[in-house]
């Protein structure tokens, strides 16, 4: 930045762009601002009194989360299902999308195209089938159920973000490689993989983040032993009639991970999409 | 880059191949067999042929919800695409700050759909809610679960706070692989700050702008547990999207043959719109590969 004879002339701008980011910060904030309040607050309150912060201050929502089998057990399945999906997504993701960014080979294009539709699939379209198909194969309320359904769209999506960062690293490095003796999967292993390392890190946060959000089909695919904490937020708010202390006190427990999450990839969240197809 | 044809690389993709046709075409194919019969109660099928396609044509029940999904998702696209680029140039540019911003903005995106909708009922009631509360103590008659058009209004509110981060993101991450150089150059020029957005950012925007609209366009198209938790589809059936309609019928109602004949129709739609999308983004690649 030099000096300084627009200076005069930034001044209003730098202040516009301050006033829009935090006008959306604050509409991005307030709403979850009010579901952590109303988390500790007790159901009396929450429905007779309208207080911007709680009165008297309690855990009890949590406790009774915390120490129920069958509220927190949700938490523990949602994430089995969650890394087992990122991991079975990156696996065969990976071959694949060094085949599409490589090579040319006979229905390259139509296969790709087939891939993203499965993205563009509704999950509503596939929640009856995919019940008669695990039941079918009694996979039916197990964790690897829901992972293998999410993979109808992670997989795709993997490829997609995939092929995108591989485009961006020269073919030169791999003939190279190849003719210094490397064998395929020695240079995939050794030096390819730990060269697009945030990439993986970008693909591996897209697969977390659509498995970890989605209700339709985690719900329909599980009944006690799998059934996952934003399916058992659901049961229990339609049982207990309005437990709202509780369902605020789930809500926000379910976006703590995220948050975590988040906190770790956020050096990649601007490098990362920035080095994929940008 | 040339690419080199190598067939072997059909090793490589067979165990998306396999694993993607596991799970979308055995599924599709159960779709298919549906749609073409009628049963009872589950089993006794017999053939019904294209009955479920026709009576589905003529009923107003699904073109009124295509209507309602295509207004939505247009209306979507309209204020998140220009608000996320909005918020994509008024990011901080580096430092602490910085890092701060993406990790707020990024936040929603993590959200669970149905806790998203959770949050947004508990802010929206009018009897224990925020913004409920607030609004009708500013006089209006707010009440989104018996006013289609507050109904309308909180969840497109709702999906604006849940997916413009994605927008801003993808914008973000596109103005950061901008050279200085061009901003020099433009400082040079003594380009106004319209100019800079309209001829420097906005070309080199296009490619993430491009995959942002059609995540947008496809996530709002399929937008399910969201408007359901918050309205349930009501009042009425003013929220009812087409995804609610069908798993109502197909989960709800247990009519197989007429939600099979749904999907097929409900999935072409989308297909026929992302294909148009996929070929405007193949030659929009290739013209930058000419560059």
């Amino acid at each position: 930045m030099s000096a300084q004879p627009s200076s005069r002339k930034r001044m209003p701008r730098i202040r516009w762009s301050a006033i829009v980011m935090i006008a959306y910060l604050l509409f991005l904030l307030v709403p979850i601002y009010w579901l952590v309040v109303m988390s500790f607050k007790s159901n009396s309150e929450i429905l007779n009194a309208f207080t911007l912060f709680p009165d008297e201050f309690t855990f009890q929502n949590y406790e009774t989360i915390l120490t129920d089998p069958s509220w927190y057990m949700g938490y523990v399945n949602s994430f089995i299902y969650v890394a087992l999906n990122t991991v079975i997504s990156l696996a065969v993701a990976l071959p694949a999308a060094y085949a599409f960014s490589r090579y040319r080979f006979y229905g390259d294009n139509h296969l790709f195209f087939w891939l993203l539709t499965n993205r563009m699939a509704p999950p509503a379209v596939f929640a009856l089938p995919f019940f008669q198909l695990y039941s079918s194969v009694s996979l039916f309320d197990t964790h690897i159920a829901v992972a293998l359904a999410h993979c109808l769209f992670n997989v795709p999506l993997a490829v997609w973000i995939l092929e995108g960062f591989m485009r961006g690293i020269p073919r030169e490095i791999d003939e190279t490689a190849f003719m210094d003796g490397y064998g395929f999967t020695r240079f995939f292993t050794r030096i390819f993989i730990p060269m697009i390392a945030p990439g993986i890190g970008v693909t591996a946060f897209f697969c977390f983040m659509f498995s970890w959000v989605e209700l339709l089909l985690s719900r329909t695919l599980t009944s006690v032993d799998a059934k996952p904490i934003t399916a058992i937020m659901t049961r229990t708010v339609s049982a207990s009639g309005l437990d709202w202390g509780v369902l605020a006190a789930a809500g926000v427990l379910t976006i703590i991970p995220g948050a975590i999450v988040i906190y770790f990839v956020r050096s990649y969240i601007a490098k990362g999409f920035a080095l994929g197809r940008v | 880059m040339e690419k080199t044809v190598n067939q072997r690389a059909w090793i490589l993709v067979l165990p998306v191949v396999l694993l993607v046709a596991f799970s979308s075409v055995i599924p599709m194919m159960t779709v298919v067999n549906y749609s073409f019969q009628d049963s009872f109660r589950g089993n006794d099928f017999f053939w019904v042929g294209l009955e479920w396609y026709s009576e589905l044509l003529r009923s107003e029940r699904l073109w009124d919800a295509l209507g309602r999904q295509l207004l939505f998702s247009f209306i979507i696209l309209l204020i998140e695409i220009p608000l996320g680029i909005l918020i994509a140039l008024s990011m901080p540019k580096k430092g602490w700050l910085a890092s701060l911003c993406l990790v707020l903005i990024a936040l929603p995106l993590l959200i669970p759909y149905n806790v998203v909708g959770t949050i947004w009922q508990i802010f929206g009631r009018s009897d224990i809610g925020l913004l409920g509360r607030v609004l009708i103590d500013l006089g209006f008659s707010y009440n989104y679960a018996q006013n289609a058009f507050d109904a309308w209004a909180t969840v497109i509110a709702m999906d604006v706070w849940h997916w413009t981060s994605l927008v801003a993101l993808l914008s973000y991450a596109g103005l950061r692989s901008i050279p200085s150089a061009y901003y020099q150059a433009a400082k040079i020029d003594q380009a106004s700050r319209w100019s800079v957005f309209r001829y420097i950012e906005l070309p080199k925007l296009r490619g993430v702008l491009i995959i942002a609209v059609l995540l947008r366009f496809m996530d709002s198209f399929m937008i399910y547990t969201e408007p359901f938790v918050l309205t349930g589809g009501g009042p009425g059936n003013a929220t009812t999207f087409l995804s609610i309609d069908l798993v109502k019928m197909a989960l709800g109602q247990f009519d197989l043959g007429p939600a099979a004949a749904f999907s097929l129709m409900y999935f072409l739609v989308i297909l026929l719109i992302s294909y148009v999308f996929y070929t405007v983004m193949i030659s929009i690649d290739k013209d930058e590969t000419k560059q």
